[in-house]
């Protein structure tokens, strides 16, 4: 018989410490060794992780008031501008920003040392971070400038907010060209030399739950090391299957938004990060954890590295053009080997997602779960899935 | 006289020429070939250890033929702080010297294998490859 559980149930078996909890990655040997139907009566909770650049991240920093007070118009954290359209001493400082003066790729390839990932890190490190700002002065705000130093502690509130996070697939870049680009898929050599990928493969959160069956609205997560949420789909939540010639290759463009507190997060998590004629950004630490309800949700968290497939794309021409297509799908299996075959030539493939890091998160969060620390929510709204067939537009031009 | 340590760096013309052999005929040199390598994508390196006379003059011919000459001075180190793993590096890497350990997918970097061209110090996407002089 197949079995059927609830988020209640599985919450009280983590509350008297006997809820069975294993990684993505131990599921699959379970499976494997006791095949599904018993894996899935077994097993209580999947984890899942992954660590990589996540370039829409960003923080709302609330400063608390001066003397006089001041309704900060312009806002600089280490020279980084923070968005501050928005009450007095409020500001949202996002990942890729940077400073007025950096050279970006008038000095191509830039070199992006420090934008606006690198300040969060600098912040949840415990680092000083230099506020500067201005105002044009109101009769309630009266103050004009301030340049002081802060720390996450001495700020009344630091909430993580990361509009889109945690893609679920992704392109396999590659370049037909004949000169070397740079990319927020990283440096990619001429004529098919090399091939970058960046998912965790058959640890990768979305890649998991492809059906956004347990994952959605208010889910808790492992987020940047410490507790965050799921605030809705992700921008660019583009959710669908994969299908080539009747085989289903796993899933597509699913995203989230994700949330929570700044000053309980680590820097380990949070990683500012630089990408050579592209940017900067901020590499994120998430983990999901997938309970299992059913025998389908096993199914799709059990998927292998051997069943996840990635679109190969060329970045030195048909992805900066928007020319719709690719050059056909390589699994992670293949991916993760080092070695592909791309038109017949054999190509080096590295991944930009870490695989170690991966892992880590989702030994952590098991860890949290077994010692009851770490209780599952059910969604308060699920998220669209693959059913609701979202088509992605671009920008028409007159 | 101690010897000049160097590192050449070519591309695929120079692999064919025999330009060890005119350092020695030519310039009257003692070269000792440390470590030469070509990868699959025909890009030469080689690390040398040169004694003579001439070695400046010697060293100048590499030049005007397109080599790039490099005095050996310096060292790469991974900061292990700074590291995420995430294999970025893997790709680029001329000789494996950094690579990834399968299937752990943990990245390795074999200082011995390391021909210094830096690559590695532009592309780390954290910084995390440091050059020690």
């Amino acid at each position: 018989m197949s079995v059927e559980k609830t988020y209640a149930e599985i919450n009280a078996k983590i509350k008297s410490g006997k809820a069975v909890v294993v990684t993505a990655e131990e599921l699959i040997a379970l499976v494997e060794e006791k095949g599904l139907s018993k894996a899935a009566q077994e097993v209580d909770v999947v984890t899942t992780g992954t660590f990589a650049p996540m370039c829409s991240s960003g923080a709302f920093l609330s400063f608390g008031h001066t003397t006089p007070r001041m309704k900060m118009q312009k806002v600089w954290l280490n020279g980084v501008p923070a968005y501050s359209g928005i009450a007095a001493v409020d500001a949202y400082l996002g990942a890729t920003e940077m400073p007025d003066d950096d050279p970006l790729n008038s000095n191509y390839p830039g070199e992006f040392r420090y934008g606006g990932g690198h300040v969060i890190h600098d912040l949840v490190a415990r680092k000083p971070v230099k506020l500067k700002a201005t105002g044009y002065g109101t009769d309630c705000y009266p103050r004009r400038n301030l340049e002081t130093i802060i720390t996450l502690d001495d700020i009344n509130e630091a909430v993580l907010f990361n509009p889109r996070n945690c893609y679920q697939n992704y392109n396999c870049a590659v370049n037909l060209t004949d000169r070397t680009i740079y990319t927020y898929m990283g440096m990619i050599k001429p004529h098919l030399e090399n091939a970058n990928f960046s998912t965790s493969g058959q640890l990768s959160p979305l890649l998991k739950d492809p059906h956004f069956k347990t994952i959605g609205v208010g889910t808790k997560i492992f987020l940047g090391g410490g507790i965050g949420y799921v605030a809705w789909n992700g921008t660019q939540h583009f959710p669908s299957m994969m299908n080539v010639d009747g085989k289903e290759l796993g899933a597509a463009g699913g995203t989230l938004a994700v949330t929570g507190d700044l000053k309980q997060m680590s820097p380990r998590w949070l990683v500012g990060t630089s990408y050579l004629g592209y940017g900067a950004t901020l590499s994120v630490g998430i983990g999901i954890p997938i309970p299992i309800l059913n025998e389908e949700i096993a199914r799709y968290a059990a998927m292998k590295d051997e069943d996840l497939y990635a679109p190969i794309m060329d970045y030195g021409e048909a992805y900066p053009s928007l020319t719709p297509g690719n050059l056909g799908y390589v699994s992670y299996a293949d991916l993760k080997s080092g070695k592909i075959k791309i038109n017949g030539k054999e190509v080096i493939t590295a991944p930009l997602s870490s695989m170690p890091r991966a892992r880590e998160i989702a030994a952590t969060l098991k860890g949290w779960i077994q010692r009851g620390e770490f209780q599952l929510t059910e969604p308060v709204k699920m998220l669209p899935s693959p059913a609701d067939g979202f088509i992605a537009h671009s920008i028409k031009e007159a | 006289m101690s010897p000049k340590r160097i590192v050449l760096r070519f591309g695929t013309d120079i692999s064919v020429k025999p330009i060890v052999y005119r350092l020695v005929k030519d310039y009257d040199l003692v070269v000792n070939i440390v470590k030469a390598d070509v990868n699959p994508q025909k890009e030469g390196t080689m690390i040398l250890e040169v004694i003579g006379d001439q070695s400046e003059a010697g060293l100048n011919y590499l030049r005007n033929l397109g080599v790039s000459v490099q005095a050996l001075n310096q060292e790469i180190i991974r900061n292990e702080e700074k590291c995420v793993m995430c294999g970025a590096c893997t790709g680029i890497c001329p000789t494996g010297a950094l690579y990834m350990e399968r299937p752990s997918m943990e990245v390795r970097f074999d200082g011995d294998q390391c021909v210094f061209c830096k690559l590695c110090v532009k592309i780390c996407p954290m910084k995390a490859m440091e050059v020690r002089l």
